[in-house]
């Protein structure tokens, strides 16, 4: 009997637990600071990438060419993206509800585009 | 904030003292803001979609019109685009430390900081102005003022060709050079128009901020407008490379 009145206690304690006990983080003028410089480093190198031939490889015998300097560009694009809303927008330091909506977010994101481009590449092969 | 943690461990239902700016309806202020900030992701995961639709027919139509994208993306100005890339780097850095002196309820600092990131956003668009203009003088608006005979014949526009030696483009390819145009302004002009709002939503704000709205623990909507600024930020790092940059060697 004790028992079960003490588990019952212990379920309403569990209950009365805020799921809201985030505390807010306030993120450091210094982590700011190295944030806009790395994001404008990486903006002076995507520029000075953009002028060199990277070159292009035969994606096997598909037809198609990869070219790298847009491959470079957009991953350099990406890490500055990552920096931003990972600092910037708070994104390391908020809920995991936060961090599930944008990573969910952008899975459905490139979930559209491939899904877009793969109708375009099985339609009219060599003519697009 | 440093008193929203005792609230939040109060337990539920109990009437307590909360500070004017918590909403009824809200258990305790760090409930208030997580909800918050989750609803202006999920608006900011719409934006991503809206502008997402418009990368996808960047993607299709440089892969469609190679050539003409290729010799069209030589008539911007890099020094321009990266000058505007530093600015708004700089802004989202500004409102970032906007953010920071909200939550350290530093008035004079959030103004001033609010009052940065509204010069500089202004600058953005000042740079895209003149860039635009050279677009309206070099006849390469499409649909209202275009020509493509810097790309039939590239020599006529000696600047570019000194630089980059284009062949000239048959001229059915050489017209595809208006959708990359029209999809230059397109995607440039959404993201002003973002700026724009965001330049109008600051001034509110440097106004409300100097009557220290923001600055007695409710950040919230200065951290909000926050992730908003910041993704116009990572629309324009996109932006950047994939119309400026790419075929430049």
């Amino acid at each position: 009997m004790s028992e079960t009145k003490a588990n019952i206690d212990h379920t309403h304690k569990h209950g009365d637990e805020p799921e809201h006990d985030h505390e807010h983080h306030i993120v450091s003028p210094m982590v700011y600071l190295s944030i806009v410089l790395a994001l404008l480093f990486f903006t002076g190198i995507t520029v000075w990438v953009s002028y060199i031939d990277l070159g292009q490889m035969r994606l096997f015998d598909t037809g198609f060419t990869l070219y790298w300097n847009p491959v470079v560009a957009l991953a350099i694009a990406c890490t500055k993206m990552t920096l931003v809303v990972l600092f910037f927008m708070h994104v390391k330091y908020s809920t995991k509800l936060t961090k599930l909506t944008v990573l969910s977010g952008f899975f459905i994101f490139l979930a559209l585009i491939g899904m877009t481009l793969s109708d375009y590449v099985s339609r009219a092969w060599g003519r697009w | 904030m440093s008193d929203s943690t005792a609230i939040a461990h109060e337990p539920a239902g109990s009437h307590h003292e909360h500070p004017p700016y918590q909403r009824h309806h809200f258990e305790s202020v760090s409930q208030q803001f997580d909800a918050t900030n989750f609803a202006m992701w999920l608006f900011l995961l719409t934006e991503v979609m809206f502008f997402g639709g418009l990368f996808t027919a960047y993607l299709l139509m440089r892969n469609w019109y190679y050539p003409a994208f290729v010799e069209a993306s030589h008539q911007l100005n890099i020094g321009w685009g990266t000058a505007n890339t530093a600015v708004l780097i700089t802004s989202s850095f500004t409102m970032a430390m906007g953010v920071y002196s909200a939550e350290m309820r530093r008035r004079g600092a959030l103004v001033l900081f609010l009052v940065l990131t509204f010069i500089l956003g202004l600058a953005f668009l000042g740079i895209k102005t003149i860039e635009y203009h050279e677009k309206w003088e070099k006849y390469h608006i499409p649909g209202i003022r275009y020509s493509t005979s810097a790309f039939t014949n590239p020599q006529s526009d000696p600047e570019v060709y000194k630089e980059y030696h284009d062949k000239p483009l048959p001229p059915d390819m050489a017209s595809r050079t208006e959708m990359y145009f029209f999809l230059y302004f397109a995607m440039t002009g959404m993201h002003a128009l973002h700026m724009i709002i965001g330049i109008g939503i600051l001034g509110f704000m440097i106004y409300k901020a100097k009557n220290d709205a923001y600055t007695t623990g409710h950040v919230t909507f200065v951290e909000n407008f926050g992730l908003y600024w910041h993704f116009v930020d990572i629309i324009w790092i996109f932006l950047f490379p994939l119309l400026y940059l790419i075929s430049r060697y």
